[in-house]
């Protein structure tokens, strides 16, 4: 038994239970999950985002200690690998892109094969940068999408996303037989089906089970919830939009309502997006904010061109050439090398003091 | 040695983690695995804190009393001053992509030696001491308290990583262990915790200029031994400068290479190639006992003690009025000048730009730093045509190049070397595309660990290295591992009788002194070991 999915996976149960119970008990808890904890969590999640960011900006950088992943920038006929190993802020600027936007250092990853012999093998380990890409990517349309909850007259782009998004069709002849699903969102499945993934992979491979903390899976199982009601509400249980939208434009209009007939299942995903907010700022989640922030990524690798500076650069003790000379000044010179001051011949204790 | 486990028994094709969870497995400190302490009269040398005699297989490492206050001050100190560690103690995500690219976990199958593990050894107590989540949620938010324990675990895990950066080329967000490592290292070291192949390097670095303490007319009494070789094996006597006031170049390259076999080679390489340099273009550089040292121990130790040996070179430089300082082969050296050197102890205003005095080539990249890399140097030579060599020499070298982590990781020296060694030689093949450039594997011997008492930690890191080298000993004949670095020369001959006999480690610049055409030279007939060359066998009778 795995304690610690098991506390996260309990934990989102609960607080499931909790949140789709209380809201059908009146409107006063209609109130808590529909209005006061979204400004709570967003507010929450702006400070803390904030003041992790100007956290991490309060350290110092006294080091470029970029890792380069490509030929250096050397002699002119030497052809250097210009984004792996970036002499300049441009070349930076591309590296962090790919990685940011493609994820490029997850590409490369490979896995471990060990073979009797003994013979240890690499192969190419493709599934990891794709389920992250394809989780990350889903997260994003579906937040997109859900702009038109807060905006009125909804913008074009959004209704584009909506209609790229929603292009396969699972429906047979809906006008007639209404059987199907109009306008399937890919990006929702994807997302629920990458969470899944990573999930699985949580625990099914050893070394992996073996790293994550009760904090690796909580948000997956939060994540998975959000996604569950949200597909749920849309394709199953049929919740009053208008009604939803409703609620999200008073929320961004600071004029706040609790329309009528809007379904507890409606408040338990409003109440889960809510506690992903509040959550993220403490949680590793911050790589979102951290990634731009890494050392290793974001400088240049020109240190002997360009000096650094390192704004706590102290004075240190070192033993200097005299006091190496002193110490070894007569073997130096039985050794014929050349010294810069010459022995003096008589003990100088006994005739100085003076002065 | 004679308990060191035989390949056979030390291979493990199953990783799997033990069924404990990682902060309920204790930590058993093997012999085989940990270094001995380092001697206190080192420690007491360049002044570290609670230097003492203890020994880390001791139940009672008799820590100061304020030891856990002296941890947490010192974390909180490191947190403010690298930005490094804050950022990874944080964003850390444990995808796992790390794992099983850390050549200690492939050897070892210990989970702690995942780089993933090593780093959250740390993390669990910076949750508990710096966030508020670690102390609300305490365990299930993954932090616990720091207990004699966790600081065992510290010393045992910290001392079980090169440094090598291999782990941050494939993290998602570039968390770098070596980083995590070094602040770790830095964190032991208040409470006169290191291991003896570091200490004692670092207090020989310190007074004497070089980490085996050689004295200076010991130094060069290594290199008449030199000399003689040279002169025995190709008639031509080269006469090294030391420590000359107005030379041109100072050089500087890793002590190991004046005192162990088979780095001894590749100094007698430079030496030779000084040599041709002088007689034909006039080349002045000297060699310096008191910046005897490329390598920096005081790397493995603090960022502080790096930069107290390392001041010694820009020291020497300024003293003998020289232009420019060139670099021998050398890994940990040569990150520690490209990425640390300028920023620590320059700037270097009293230097020139480096320019080549023999081609011209202005070499723009160390244009601050004003410290080449010999093999960025001889590449230039050869391109422009200035050597004469004869790669026939080399006939009977089959070889492949080993990329040392920090030249590769820390630099992105790759294709120079390659462009030395393959104007040598005539045959060159490439281990498998996973295991070089920036993905080469460590030799497993890095970062301080090259010691005795450790060999089964040793050989289980260099298993991946070994293992590449292998593939293209079977499928090619390969004979010869190539490298740039002196820790590689020292600790790979012993990884390579372990799992791949019959492949011989040598420097580039012992090849290119072989096949180098020294004016006035008799006709050679063996190598600078003394083996005879291809097609000389029968030379003598």
């Amino acid at each position: 038994m795995n304690v610690k999915y098991m506390y996260s996976l309990l934990a989102v149960i609960v607080l499931f239970l909790v949140s789709y119970v209380l809201a059908g008990t009146g409107t006063a808890f209609k109130v808590l999950f529909g209005i006061i904890l979204p400004y709570a969590a967003l507010l929450t999640f702006i400070i803390g985002f904030i003041s992790r960011i100007m956290n991490w900006g309060r350290s110092a950088v006294p080091f470029r200690i970029t890792t380069t992943c490509g030929q250096q920038k050397s002699l002119p006929w030497i052809k250097p690998n210009a984004i792996d190993n970036p002499f300049s802020k441009g070349a930076v600027v591309v590296r962090m892109f790919l990685e940011i936007v493609l994820f490029r250092s997850l590409f490369r990853n490979t896995r471990l094969k060990m073979k009797v012999g003994p013979k240890i093998y690499y192969q190419l380990e493709i599934f990891l940068w794709a389920g992250a890409l394809a989780f990350h990517y889903a997260f994003l349309t579906v937040l997109l999408r859900h702009l038109r909850f807060f905006t009125e007259p909804v913008p074009l782009p959004v209704r584009l996303l909506e209609t790229v998004d929603s292009f396969f069709r699972l429906e047979v002849l809906y006008d007639v037989s209404q059987f199907g699903l109009p306008g399937v969102y890919i990006s929702g499945l994807v997302l629920l089906a990458a969470v899944i993934y990573l999930f699985l992979r949580r625990i099914l491979i050893p070394n992996v089970k073996y790293i994550s903390l009760a904090a690796d899976f909580f948000p997956l199982f939060l994540i998975f919830g959000i996604a569950f009601t949200g597909i749920l509400m849309r394709y199953v249980a049929k919740i009053d939009v208008i009604a939803a939208k409703e609620l999200t434009m008073g929320l961004v209009t600071f004029h706040p309502t609790i329309p009528e007939g809007l379904a507890s299942i409606f408040y338990v995903h409003v109440f889960f997006v809510s506690i992903l907010l509040a959550y993220f700022p403490f949680s590793k989640l911050m790589h979102l904010g951290g990634i731009f922030f890494s050392p290793t990524r974001n400088m240049p690798a020109d240190t002997r061109a360009t000096r650094h500076i390192n704004p706590w650069n102290y004075p240190v003790h070192v033993h200097t050439y005299e006091e190496y000379e002193d110490e070894f000044r007569e073997k130096m010179i039985d050794a014929g090398l050349p010294v810069v001051k010459q022995p003096v011949e008589a003990p100088p204790e006994e005739t100085e003091e003076k002065e | 040695m004679s308990d060191l486990l035989k390949p056979e028994e030390l291979y493990k094709t199953d990783n799997r983690p033990p069924r404990t969870d990682w902060m309920d497995t204790p930590t058993e400190i093997r012999k085989g695995i940990a270094c001995y302490a380092g001697n206190p009269k080192s420690l007491e040398y360049v002044g570290f804190p609670n230097a003492r005699q203890w020994s880390c297989f001791d139940e009672d490492w008799q820590l100061p009393e304020n030891w856990q206050e002296i941890i947490h001050e010192g974390f909180k100190e490191r947190l403010e001053k690298f930005r490094s560690f804050k950022v990874f103690m944080d964003i850390c995500v444990r995808c796992g992509a790390c794992a099983d690219k850390c050549h200690f976990f492939i050897g070892t199958g210990d989970p702690k030696n995942m780089p993933v593990l090593r780093a959250e050894l740390l993390r669990s107590i910076y949750r508990n001491d710096f966030t508020k989540a670690g102390k609300i949620l305490g365990r299930l938010g993954g932090a616990r308290p720091m207990t004699l324990d966790v600081l065992r675990e510290w010393w045992y895990y910290m001392f079980q990583c090169s440094e090598c950066r291999r782990c941050s080329v494939f993290c998602p967000y570039g968390i770098d262990t070596a980083e995590i490592t070094m602040m770790g290292r830095e964190l032991l070291n208040l409470l006169g915790l290191n291991i003896d192949w570091v200490a004692t390097p670092v207090a020989n670095c310190y007074r004497t200029g070089n980490h085996l303490g050689i004295q200076p007319h010991a130094f060069k009494d290594m290199l008449e031994f030199f000399q003689e070789d040279i002169e025995e094996i190709t008639g031509v006597l080269v006469e090294p400068q030391y420590n000359k006031v107005g030379a041109d170049i100072l050089f500087i390259t890793p002590s190991g290479d004046v005192f162990a076999d088979p780095g001894t080679y590749t100094c007698m390489g430079y030496m030779m190639l000084f040599h041709y340099l002088k007689e034909k273009y006039g080349f002045d550089v000297t060699w310096s006992t008191y910046a005897s040292e490329g390598g920096n121990f005081g790397f493995f130790t603090s960022h502080e003690m790096m930069k107290r040996l390392n001041a010694k070179m820009y020291a020497e430089a300024k003293r003998l009025k020289v232009k420019w300082i060139l670099g021998g082969e050398c890994g940990h050296m040569w990150r520690v000048i490209n990425q640390y050197m300028d920023t620590m102890n320059g700037p270097a205003d009293f230097l020139e730009e480096p320019v080549s005095p023999i081609t011209g080539t202005k070499f723009e990249n160390a244009k601050s730093t004003k410290m080449v890399h010999i093999a960025e140097f001889t590449a230039d030579l050869i391109k422009h045509g200035k050597l004469e060599l004869d790669k026939s020499r080399n006939a009977n070298l089959n070889v492949t190049f080993h990329d040392s982590c920090n030249p590769a990781r820390g630099m992105g020296l790759l294709d120079e070397p390659r462009y030395v060694i393959q104007n040598v030689v005539d045959k060159f093949y490439e281990m498998p595309a996973n295991t070089i450039r920036e993905q080469t594997f460590c030799c497993g011997s890095g970062s301080g660990l090259n010691a005795g008492e450790d060999m089964e930690l040793r050989m289980a890191g260099g298993l991946p290295r070994a293992n590449a080298v292998k593939a293209v000993h079977e499928s090619k004949g390969v004979n010869t591992l190539a490298t740039i670095c002196a820790i590689d020369r020292a600790a790979l001959p012993d990884l390579m009788s372990y799992w791949v006999p019959e492949v011989e480690v040598y420097g580039v610049h012992e090849m290119v002194a072989n096949a180098l055409i020294m004016p006035g030279e008799k006709e050679r007939d063996t190598d600078l070991r003394g083996e005879p060359l291809a097609g000389m066998e029968d030379a003598d009778e």
